[in-house]
């Protein structure tokens, strides 16, 4: 293959087989994590909280607690991988090399967004068969998952591209990626918030990546699909347009 | 056409405590072909000439190209006619020796490289290795690996940074018969390295980087020739007389002093006499290309040097 994408697929290929290699940890885990969360939460609120009408909170939860983790683990996924090349050296064999800047974009990304959905698809799995989900609308379930993903995967690269040291990773996952996906309406219905705080999650992106993912089970949302679309859309474009401005200009790579 | 060009390349690193200029305006040429040396001491600018030439720094003016290919504007063709072996020990710690090559191989486009790879596993002593993961290696046989990554792609023109570094002697012979075969088969080779008896033995041709700046540029032989054309060597205890000690390079109990012709050689042990020096093992020989290095580096000022040899 020539043109912008020569050697995408070996590097995706490669970063592909980076975290299968220790799937326990990249996949495994996090499926684990999320049963946990579904197990308790689901056991102590599931009398008293009803979603929507008629959902039940268990049924409510588990779109929510999938999408959190497709979209943690799409960020670890390319943030991680590159850190990792930058800080013990390797990322040499990656810069000597003819690979263009949507080249690299393509296979971090790609990289992230096929290690958030086999999680995703993971926890989905074992959590299912919990509570009646509905599947009104598997389309927008997918498309979701997959923008969701990709936009994490960008996130992520912008974030590796930008530190310098392990620690700084897990502070932009711990301040930014962790509150803003358990604010994005995960565990609530944002519109049982207070008025001021509805309109606080309707400014955090993530939370139109669970809501519209969730659509996709129940046929309802607290939001338009269509709209939550535009918004995952829009800000996956905008995130990957700083991703490859930055590979481009060799931000942090080339001194 | 030459397989690389430097046009007067410079290079300024801003730092806290001001401007670090790490290259002045650096040009030469390597010719296709050549074996190629480039020699200084430690912070002279080699690393940062080399980086440049490979794509891993940018410089602040002047121009690269590798094959006629501008390394900025058409890197595509100039990074995939270079195989850079990197000073640094690095490996990816997630794949085997194979692995390894076979992932290099993919992002220069090349296919079905298995016969190529089967080689240089065979040539730089790997055979039995490629299973392995890179962690499980030893230093000198990661450097191997190093090696064998560079050559995957099989690149026209090879870099070898400081490829010696650490290495064991019989690596070093390994890795030296696989570089002079591929420099006989036609590549260019070019090398930097601290060990200068290597850089006497392979390189024809050697350029010396000081400070940031060419000081010598010119065919191996030609710089051996023009310089003190005997050694004075021997072992001593004792402490040398001020006018001798000025002028002689002392290695623990080893002394070496130049001389040209044989009334100075006679001088020299004349005086070593008269300071009641008691000279071992004395012997008298050819100046190699240590002493070149260092006559040059500590003589004449940067920028004199280069226009004398111009």
């Amino acid at each position: 293959m020539s043109g912008p994408f020569a050697g995408a697929a070996p590097l995706l290929r490669k970063e592909v087989l980076r975290f299968w290699k220790v799937g326990f940890q990249t996949v495994a885990a996090p499926v684990l994590t999320a049963l946990l969360y579904l197990l308790i939460f689901g056991h102590v609120l599931e009398e008293h909280v009803q979603v929507f009408g008629q959902v039940g909170y268990t049924a409510f939860l588990i779109p929510g607690l999938v999408m959190m983790s497709v979209l943690q683990n799409a960020f670890a996924n390319s943030s991680s991988s590159l850190i990792q090349s930058k800080v013990t050296g390797n990322i040499v064999f990656l810069l000597v090399t003819p690979l263009s800047h949507w080249a690299w974009f393509a296979a971090y990304v790609g990289a992230a967004v096929l290690r958030g959905l086999m999680v995703g698809v993971g926890v989905l799995a074992v959590t299912a068969w919990l509570a009646p989900l509905g599947w009104t609308a598997p389309g927008w379930t997918l498309v979701f998952m997959l923008l969701g993903a990709a936009m994490m995967g960008a996130l992520g690269l912008v974030a590796g591209l930008w530190a310098e040291k392990f620690d700084q990773i897990a502070t932009f996952q711990n301040f930014i990626v962790m509150p803003m996906t358990f604010l994005a309406g995960v565990f609530y219905s944002v519109e049982t918030l207070p008025p001021f705080w509805r309109a606080v999650s309707h400014l955090n992106p993530f939370f139109y990546m669970v809501d519209g993912f969730r659509y996709g089970f129940f046929g309802v949302s607290d939001t338009s699909p269509w709209v939550s679309l535009a918004v995952v859309a829009a800000s996956f474009a905008a995130v990957a347009l700083l991703a490859l401005s930055l590979l481009r200009s060799g931000y942090k790579l080339r001194s | 056409m030459p397989a690389v060009r430097f046009e007067s390349v410079s290079k300024t690193y801003r730092t806290p405590r001001g401007d670090f200029r790490a290259l002045q305006d650096v040009s030469f040429d390597i010719e296709a072909g050549e074996f190629f040396g480039l020699l200084g001491p430690n912070g002279a600018g080699k690393t940062t000439l080399i980086s440049i030439l490979a794509g891993l720094a940018r410089a602040s003016s002047g121009r690269v190209t590798v094959q006629g290919h501008d390394v900025i504007t058409d890197y595509v063709a100039a990074r995939k006619a270079l195989g850079i072996v990197p000073q640094e020990l690095v490996f990816d710690p997630f794949f085997s020796v194979r692995e390894t090559l076979r992932i290099q191989s993919g992002y220069f486009g090349v296919r079905g490289n298995e016969a190529w790879i089967d080689e240089l596993l065979e040539c730089l002593g790997l055979a039995d290795k490629a299973g392995a993961n890179m962690r499980q290696l030893s230093g000198g046989m990661k450097r191997r690996v190093l090696v064998a990554q560079a050559l995957v792609h099989r690149p026209p023109v090879i870099v070898l940074d400081e490829p010696t570094a650490g290495v064991d002697v019989e690596l070093r012979q390994t890795l030296w018969a696989f570089v002079a075969r591929l420099n006989r088969e036609g590549r260019t080779v070019l090398l930097t390295t601290h060990y200068l008896e290597e850089a006497e033995a392979l390189c024809g041709r050697i350029a010396m980087l000081k400070q940031g700046r060419v000081v010598a540029l010119d065919r191996t032989a030609n710089l051996l020739a023009g310089t003190a054309h005997q050694m004075l060597r021997f072992k001593t205890h004792q402490t040398l007389p001020p006018a001798l000690a000025a002028r002689a390079r002392v290695t623990g109990r080893i002394v070496q002093l130049a001389a040209r012709g044989a009334g100075e050689v006679e001088a020299l042990l004349a005086a070593l006499r008269a300071g009641g020096v008691e000279a071992e093992d004395l012997e008298i020989g050819r100046a190699d290309l240590e002493d070149v290095f260092l006559e040059i580096m500590q003589g004449a000022p940067a920028a004199a040097a280069t226009e004398a040899l111009a």
